[in-house]
């Protein structure tokens, strides 16, 4: 990667503005933001439903069992379910580029560390 | 043997069991990292065994299952609220406060901002937090007490509030962080494995047909299949819609509490790395939804197989239902010796759940007051690290022993609600200054500290204003009425207030750090900087 060393501010600064760094932060948030506004919209329609609808939430499917206990238990398999995605996304999308990155700001802020290691 | 005697005898294992822990922990806890963070060297799943262990207090347990055997299904609606929070935990919050945190939540919020003012108000915010919680769980073992042991006296609440108290103190004085984490390790062991074994239990009597539980726990509660159905307990029909409002309200609180509750987020500095971190909160997730889904059928099943007029007659909040159903499903199942031997297991597993979670509030709050308040406010950041810890453990003694004065003087009043509270301060004011510290670029001092007054403050305001508080029947103080705030749940108006008052604060002010805010951005999303685990 380039990271003009001339360029003014901190070394964090000039990562803040690398494409790679841009491209790590783009690729975190356009996972989180939207993700978390569908789960908890998906969590605030379950509970205006509890108590707003109770004619629906009763209706019986099979049994005793009604869709207020169905909607709730797939509250747990959402949530289940959105948490593995992200750990899958994290592992796949986001790891492999913030260790490439964490090297080398590493590399940079620690030059005599670096400069050391070398010589062996 | 009866039931007291083998519970006590199993309680007083698990005590020998901590405390050879503690001792343990305080030989191995030579620095401030050890002391506040475990040494960051416990593994993704120990830290998410320890996350479920911190998370899953007696009002989960005891309460979840009481609130579901009497009511039905709107217990039900709590543990979904309690279980989504995570979410918010894994996607926005656990790694990037890892990565850019050393300690405290403090440490976050103060990265980029004027440390003396944010320190300040994210101290006060995590002690009363803590405060009002450990208060709640402290009062819940004074009652549970006289509920499994026939112990009615004042003295015999009292005198358990204090042995609590003083077992809490010992973990995290002598154990800290380590000590803490192992005791909450093992009792989630324990508590998962009661309550997975009582579960089988009740669903074998069934079948394992849920249908056909359910359709008993309806008809033994005599409500029929409104008990299926949500209604019974929040927003109820007669509430109208202000008891809909409340519902929100409190689905708000739970579902956005649970990130800003300091003594979870500190869990997330106990392992080396953001992706243990990750990990972590994984196993929580898993842990902590698999134990909902069994107090679901702990709840049915009490109402099936005990009633709530046998639940009720030993506690009228139902706080007893799940060792009832313990008694009751070992008899059913194993005799009359089996029913005594399940009872005393459930009662000192509850015990075990208590002491865990007051044990993590207690790190929390005294963490707090020694790393922002001690070291950094006071003394401007120049206190050695071996200062700050002995801070930390006095401030550990004094602040239980103020819970154990508090909780022994409070036992008789309702403080059920200060669990909720805890919950909506945690998502009114520090939930806003967190999320704002790492992804909001202008976010500032007068921001942060806007933030979480203004949360805490709304919150509080709030709740003293309404029938929680007095006015009603089952309020704090029911001989005077001042509320005029009709909901018990003030989350609805404080968060949106939390968040309104932290961009305002920010806007307002002129403040603006562009080089910090770069560095925690680019800390807190590449582990670049993040603090080490200590090698042993």
């Amino acid at each position: 990667m380039s990271v003009d060393k001339n360029a003014a501010g901190t070394v964090y600064e000039r990562f803040q503005g690398t494409a790679e760094f841009q491209d790590l932060r783009r690729r975190f948030r356009r996972f989180a933001f939207p993700m978390t506004a569908a789960f908890l919209s998906w969590y605030l329609l379950y509970v205006v439903l509890s108590g707003w609808a109770r004619g629906f939430m009763g209706t019986e499917l099979f049994g005793s069992i009604n869709i207020a206990l169905v909607f709730g238990l797939l509250q747990f398999v959402s949530t289940f379910g959105i948490a593995y995605l992200y750990s899958r996304h994290a592992e796949r999308r986001l790891d492999p580029a913030a260790d490439k990155l964490r090297a080398e700001i590493v590399a940079e802020t620690a030059p005599a560390a670096r400069t050391a290691e070398d010589a062996r | 043997m009866s039931h007291e005697a083998l519970s006590i005898s199993l309680f007083v294992v698990f005590v020998a069991a901590t405390l050879a822990i503690t001792v343990w922990a305080s030989r191995n806890t030579k620095n401030a990292t050890d002391f506040y963070a475990g040494g960051r060297s416990f593994s993704g799943p120990q830290n998410g065994l320890a996350i479920g262990g911190d998370y899953m207090s007696a009002a989960s347990f005891l309460g979840i299952a009481g609130l579901i055997a009497l009511y039905g299904y709107d217990g039900f609606l709590y543990s979904i609220g309690f279980l989504v929070a995570w979410l918010v935990a894994l996607l926005l919050v656990a790694e990037l406060l890892r990565n850019s945190g050393r300690f405290t939540m403090a440490d976050v919020l103060a990265f980029r901002m004027s440390p003396r003012p944010v320190r300040t108000a994210a101290g006060v915010s995590t002690i009363v937090v803590s405060i009002f919680y450990l208060l709640a769980q402290m009062v819940g073992a004074g009652a549970l007490v006289s509920l499994l042991f026939g112990f009615t006296s004042d003295f015999a609440k009292g005198a358990t509030i204090a042995l609590v108290g003083v077992l809490m103190i010992i973990y995290v004085v002598f154990g800290g962080m380590k000590g803490t984490t192992w005791v909450q390790i093992v009792k989630a062991v324990l508590l998962m494995t009661g309550a997975a074994l009582i579960t089988l239990l009740v669903l074998g009597k069934f079948g394992f047909n849920l249908s056909s539980l359910l359709n008993d726990a309806a008809e033994q509660s005599g409500k029929g299949d409104k008990f299926l159905q949500p209604g019974q307990r929040y927003a109820t029909e007669d509430s109208g819609l202000t008891g809909k409002l409340d519902l929100i309200s409190l689905g708000l609180a739970l579902v956005l509490g649970t990130a800003g509750l300091p003594h979870i987020l500190i869990r997330f500095y106990t392992v080396p790395t953001a992706r243990d971190a990750r990990k972590s909160v994984m196993w929580g997730i898993g842990l902590i939804g698999v134990f909902y889904l069994f107090t679901l059928v702990l709840g049915f099943g009490a109402a099936a197989l005990v009633g709530s007029e046998e639940i009720r007659k030993v506690n009228s909040a139902g706080n007893t239902a799940a060792p009832q159903l313990a008694e009751r499903i070992g008899e059913i199942v194993f005799g009359s010796a089996g029913g005594t031997i399940l009872l005393a297991v459930i009662a000192a597993v509850a015990f075990a759940t208590i002491l865990a979670v007051v044990a993590g509030l207690t790190l929390a709050s005294s963490s707090s007051f020694a790393h922002d308040l001690y070291a950094h406010v006071f003394r401007r950041g120049k206190a050695t690290e071996g200062d700050e810890v002995r801070v930390a453990r006095i401030s550990a003694l004094v602040i239980g022993a103020v819970s154990i004065v508090l909780g022994i003087y409070a036992q008789r009043l309702n403080v059920a609600f200060l669990v909720a509270l805890a919950f909506a301060v945690a998502a009114s004011g520090n939930l806003p200054a967190i999320l704002y510290s790492l992804f909001w670029k202008r976010f500032n001092t007068a921001g942060a500290t806007s933030a979480i007054y203004g949360g805490l403050g709304a919150a509080i305001f709030f709740v003293a204003f309404s029938p929680v508080v007095s006015g009603d029947e089952k309020a704090l103080f029911t001989d005077h009425d001042w509320s005029w705030f009709p909901l018990s749940n003030p989350g609805i108006l404080s968060i949106p207030i939390g968040f309104l008052c932290g961009f305002l604060g920010t806007v307002l002010s002129k403040e603006y750090n562009a080089a910090k805010y770069a560095e925690i951005e680019v800390r807190s999303l590449t582990g670049a900087g993040a603090e080490a685990a200590v090698k042993d």
